[in-house]
């Protein structure tokens, strides 16, 4: 049996001396070099691939391409398995692992047909009707239910071990699609000096070239498609992309096309990637995507072994694969003879049903001739045949053709139908064309652009072979011409094919006398003929909405072979013209993509950049545990053997309020700033006034944005006249650059100012505790660090080992403490020499915890109290506020909301029973036995176990704060279920008067 | 993605630029007497219209600079850019 259904020609593009083997369903077949999964499955008459989605009808092949509805399958297992593949599109190679989906147990048995059998009880909004009560059966019974019964494929659980490429490209003119009118244009625009790229999804370029009987000039159609893409191949201005898909139209005319670049290869090298997603800004875009042809609806439409006339057609030629040796052509107009004459040529007489009354066309004449009588005026009524095709009702239709006059019953194996040809403007619609109904062709074909993209041959309506040529060398020509002053036109050949004569305006057949087979429209989503009256029946009018409701022409398939029917049927009912009708939105991508190339190398550590510190080797060789500050990496602690993140955390701020720690604080956001106006524009950037302060100083400040609400905070120094060195925070540091760069240069361009990130170029250490001073004095022998000479908020340059050194006398931890500052690149020494003179003085490092534990203590705020919700009065940082002057902000904090006397304030927690920590985002409420909806007074921000006291504190933002000192209130946390009891205290629980940083 | 010309750099793709909001609005001036009324409008009301939009946008991953865009909110045609002490040609 081992593919005998190959023809016994060699006119195709598989190569028949290469066997290539694979396994479908468990089972072993071969197929040869050029065959896709599809066409080798057929040769081995094998057309049961799967089961329909929502009635598990079984289902095969119906096309032979991009517009395949049924043929999905999941193919390889293990880490490299992937659901919902589109057979038609998978080349075969060898070991190929391919298996059905949607079916248990297996494709030719499957429970879920029971649906077909209840189909009654599954009409379009089905789900929405059904499964909308009882409420509390959703999440248990519906949701798993559906999921169940209507899963494709199923996605792999582990990670993909596949590699996979974005490519940015530039073009003047990129051609999508390379049938006749595609290489006529890409040629052209060559030719003319124009930088073209031609894109293909299939793995040979040609398109319907490569199965139609036509003469280009003088060669076969199959020759000149070759004899123009080797021209192509050997001009520098080209590139040729085949096996790539253009699947999206975005703004400003950048597409972006997926690339198969070794799914077909055996054994691909290992930096090989699998595929490779191409975002290609094209100047102009040519969109000669060509044709699908379009199904018809008549009884039991789906068996396996029903199939497109033109699919049937390029099984033949290009694949040298019969569809089935028992053919009935079923057909509304003229192109689907040339399947017969393709079938005649392998000595098998098809039967021809044909709906119109008679057809002069040359095919037609041609299979007259040939001794074949065709029935005119007939439709399929119903087939029959389980898990494939086995005979067809074929009825005479009467003169309405609205039903039957009579029936009889003819074997086959197989269909192939033709509704005639729909224009492929997924990408054209995607671009914002604006797409006119062509009563000629009866589908829609672009018209009015948004953007700079021109349909051309069968996309644009032109079915004939010489209209398509001659649109391509113009269209070329004259869209290279913007970009080229070579002014080269290529002439079109002149070229022969058949005539055909008009369709019939007829896509659905009566039903057959007395039965009421489904009729499908929308193989993929399982939509019959009956699911849009129903809809209709129901009220839906508008289109968007009939396709929502009965889910046509949605998800992976975007209605390539439903809409037209689709729309045509509901224009028929409603007894409305399809443009009156409209359609619906077509939306990218024009064919699934995988989540690997869309997400690229952008997995793992390659998801964000990882920035870190000059010294973060030392903190590594050191034992820290790091922590994520926005891409910076920071040492969260350093555990010392067996110690937990607490006891670590404690010991390294217990040292710092008795000894003294070091930090890197080099993530902090640092900002040079210079010129005439500098301290004006400070003055209007912070809250408090900077005029006077003198130079070789410090100060804090606080920013906020217009809204009144805190937006930074940090230490600006004054390094000479009108040269500052600006501090911010880790998180907010390139936000207040764009901040200071808004106001600079689009508020106040008079202020003569520039401001530079100088992040990067710093190292910063933090030395905090009692004996920073000491250990400084030894570091620092030239320096006079007295209280005197560096006072609190002082700064002074000096140089450790020639290494140029400054060092600030600031304080985040609250005690006496001084930060070093030196180029980056001396950052490592520097902090290794500090941990070498320190050690005399019990110095350890302290990571982000402890600096945490610090700055809670003394009341210090940070993000999680300057959340962007906050006003300075909030977090207690009134004082910070100048009465005398404006800044940016300023307008806000006198509006009425904001002078509240009861307003929010920043408070500190006790637990009472001084054990039992309090968790950050805990509510705080007043009453514990309240019934809820219980009043929130406010919320915990930070929280830490105090080394000072040794027991749990909090920071809190409650309402009407300053009067609730000394009450006792709850903090909750419903989702933990805890209740804790709290003592309100000040938030300055440490050395409230600051008196230890001015020691 | 949009293509954006930045009057300092020229086209670039709108993933180097960070958007800036109406840039035809005024920032009252410092220590001017103002109504709550005027300052909600300043800092919270915005027009958000279908068609032409003059805006800001920052080329943050570039040479850093302010400029204006004139941008058709409904098809993204972007007609004109310019520095911010310009006015659009068109
Ligand atoms: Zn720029």
């Amino acid at each position: 049996m081992s593919n005998s259904f190959r023809t016994t020609n060699s006119t195709g593009l598989i190569n028949k001396d290469k066997k290539i083997y694979f396994t479908f369903n468990g089972t072993i077949y071969h197929g040869y070099e050029g065959d896709t999964l599809a066409s080798a499955l057929i040769a081995n008459g094998v057309h049961l691939v799967g089961r329909s989605f929502k009635y598990h009808r079984p289902r095969g092949f119906l096309g032979v391409g991009v517009e395949e509805p049924n043929a999905m399958v999941q193919l390889h297992d293990g880490n490299k398995s992937e659901p919902n593949i589109i057979a038609t599109e998978v080349e075969l190679v060898e070991g190929l692992k391919a298996k059905s989906q949607n079916c248990w147990p297996s494709v030719q048995f499957d429970i879920g047909e029971i649906n077909n059998v209840l189909n009654r009880f599954f009409p379009a909004g089905f789900y929405y009707k059904t499964f909308m009560w009882p409420k509390s059966f959703w999440m248990k019974i519906y949701e798993p239910f559906i999921r169940k019964a209507a899963g494709m494929g199923k996605a792999p659980l582990l990670p993909d071990p596949d590699r996979y490429e974005h490519n940015y490209e530039h073009c003047d003119v990129l051609v999508v699609g390379s049938g006749p009118s595609g290489l006529a244009s890409a040629l052209a625009a060559a030719k003319n000096g124009a930088r073209v790229i031609l894109a293909e999804d299939k793995p040979n370029f040609g398109g319907s070239l490569l199965t139609d009987e036509v003469t280009i000039g003088n060669m076969s159609g199959k020759e000149w498609a070759s004899d123009t893409i080797s021209q192509l191949k050997s001009m520098p201005n080209v590139i040729l992309k085949k096996r790539s898909q253009v699947f999206g139209y975005y703004d400003h005319n950048m597409t972006v096309m997926i690339e198969r670049v070794s799914d077909h290869i055996e054994n691909p090298s290992k930096y090989t990637p699998r595929q490779r997603l191409h975002y290609i800004r094209a100047g102009e875009v040519i969109v000669s995507t060509g044709s699908i042809e379009r199904p018809i609806s008549f009884g039991n439409n789906d068996r396996p072994g029903i199939v497109l006339a033109s699919a049937a057609k390029e099984y033949m030629k290009v694949y040298e694969t019969l569809v089935g040796k028992k053919p009935i052509i079923f057909t509304n107009n003229d192109t689907a003879y040339s399947t017969a004459l393709e079938f005649i040529k392998n000595n098998i007489e098809p039967i021809i049903v044909d709906t119109r009354d008679s057809s002069n066309g040359e095919l037609v004449k041609e299979v007259q001739q040939k001794g074949i009588s065709i029935k005119f005026n007939s439709g399929i009524a119903d087939t029959k045949g389980h898990l494939k095709i086995n005979s067809a009702i074929i009825g005479k239709l009467d003169s309405s053709k609205e039903s039957f006059i009579s029936e009889e019953t003819v074997e086959c194996d197989c269909i192939c139908m033709s509704g005639g040809w729909t224009p492929t403007v997924h990408l054209s619609s995607q671009a914002g064309n604006k797409l006119k109904f062509n009563d000629d062709i009866d589908a829609f074909v672009p018209d009015k652009k948004r953007q700079k993209e021109t349909a051309i041959g069968a996309a644009n309506g032109s079915f004939t072979l010489n209209q398509s040529l001659a649109e391509g060398f113009q269209v070329g020509f004259d869209l290279s011409n913007k970009f080229t002053d070579q002014n080269n036109p290529t002439n079109s050949p002149n070229s022969n094919e058949p005539s055909y004569e008009k369709h019939e305006k007829l896509w659905c057949m009566p039903l057959p006398s007395g039965k009421k087979p489904k009729r499908f429209i929308d193989f993929q989503n399982d939509v019959a003929v009956s699911d849009v009256e129903l809809a209709i029946r129901e009220g839906f009018r508008s289109i968007e909405h009939v396709k929502r409701y009965t889910t046509l022409g949605m998800a992976g398939d975007q209605g390539k072979t439903s809409n037209l029917n689709g729309l045509q049927y509901v224009s028929k009912i409603e007894k409305k013209i399809v443009p009156e009708v409209g359609h619906t939105t077509f939306r990218p991508p024009y064919t699934p993509v995988t989540i690997g190339a869309i997400v690229g190398r952008e997995v793992g550590n390659h998801y964000l950049p990882t920035r870190k510190s000059p010294i973060h080797t030392w903190h590594e060789e050191n034992n820290a545990v790091f922590v994520a500050a926005g891409l910076w990496q920071r040492p969260r602690y350093y555990p010392r053997g067996s110690e937990d993140m607490n006891s670590a955390v404690n010991r390294e701020a217990a040292n710092v309020r008795k000894n003294v720690g070091i930090c890197d604080v080099t993530t902090l956001g640092k900002i040079d700033i210079k010129g005439p106006d500098a301290p004006e524009f400070l003055n209007r950037v912070y809250t408090n006034a900077w005029l006077k302060l003198p130079v070789g100083k410090a100060r804090y400040g606080v920013m906020l944005r217009e809204d009144g609400m805190v937006f930074d905070d940090g230490t600006t120094s004054r390094l000479s006249e009108n040269h500052f060195h600006m501090t911010t925070t880790t998180a907010q540091a390139a936000n207040v650059l764009s901040h200071l760069e808004y106001y600079l240069q689009v508020v106040w361009p008079d202020l003569d100012v520039n401001v530079l990130s100088t992040t990067e170029q710093w190292s910063g250490i933090a030395v905090a505790g009692p004996k920073s001073r000491d250990l400084l004095s030894k570091l620092f022998p030239d320096v006079d660090m007295s209280n005197e000479s560096l006072p609190f908020m002082g700064l002074v340059d000096s140089s450790i080992d020639g290494i140029k050194a400054r060092i600030y006398r600031i304080s985040f931890s609250g005690e006496l403490a001084y930060e070093v500052n030196v180029e980056s690149n001396y950052g490592l020494y520097t902090w290794k020499k500090i941990m070498e003179v320190g050690q005399s003085f019990d110095i350890q490092p302290y990571g982000t915890e402890a600096l945490s534990t610090l700055r809670i203590e003394m009341g210090h705020v940070a993000g999680a109290e300057l959340d962007g919700r906050t006003i300075p009065f909030d977090v207690g940082l009134n004082s910070m506020v100048s009465q005398k002057k404006d800044f940016i902000g300023k307008r806000s904090l006198s509006k009425d909301a904001f002078t509240e006397s009861d307003r929010q304030t920043i408070v500190g927690l006790v637990p009472l029973d001084k054990k039992t920590k309090i968790p950050e985002g805990s509510h705080i409420i007043e009453d514990n036995s309240a019934v809820a909806p219980i009043p929130k007074l406010g919320h915990v921000s930070s929280s830490c176990w105090s080394v000072e006291y040794n027991n749990p504190f909090s920071i809190a933002i409650i309402k009407d704060g300053k009067n609730k000192i000394g009450k006792n209130l709850y903090a909750v946390s419903p989702l933990k279920d805890i209740s804790i009891p709290v003592e309100v205290v000040s938030s300055h629980y440490v050395d409230p008067e600051g008196s230890r940083v001015r020691s | 993605m949009l293509e954006i010309k930045c009057p300092y750099c020229g086209k670039r793709s709108q993933n180097e630029f960070s958007y800036g909001g109406d840039a035809t609005i005024k920032r009252p001036q410092l220590g001017e007497e103002i109504s709550t009324e005027d300052w909600d409008n300043f800092v919270y009301y915005r027009d958000n219209p279908r068609g032409k939009h003059s805006e800001l946008w920052h080329h943050v991953s570039g040479c850093r600079q302010w400029f204006k865009v004139s941008r058709d909110t409904a098809t993204h045609e972007i007609f004109d850019t310019c520095k911010m002490n310009e006015d659009f040609n068109v």
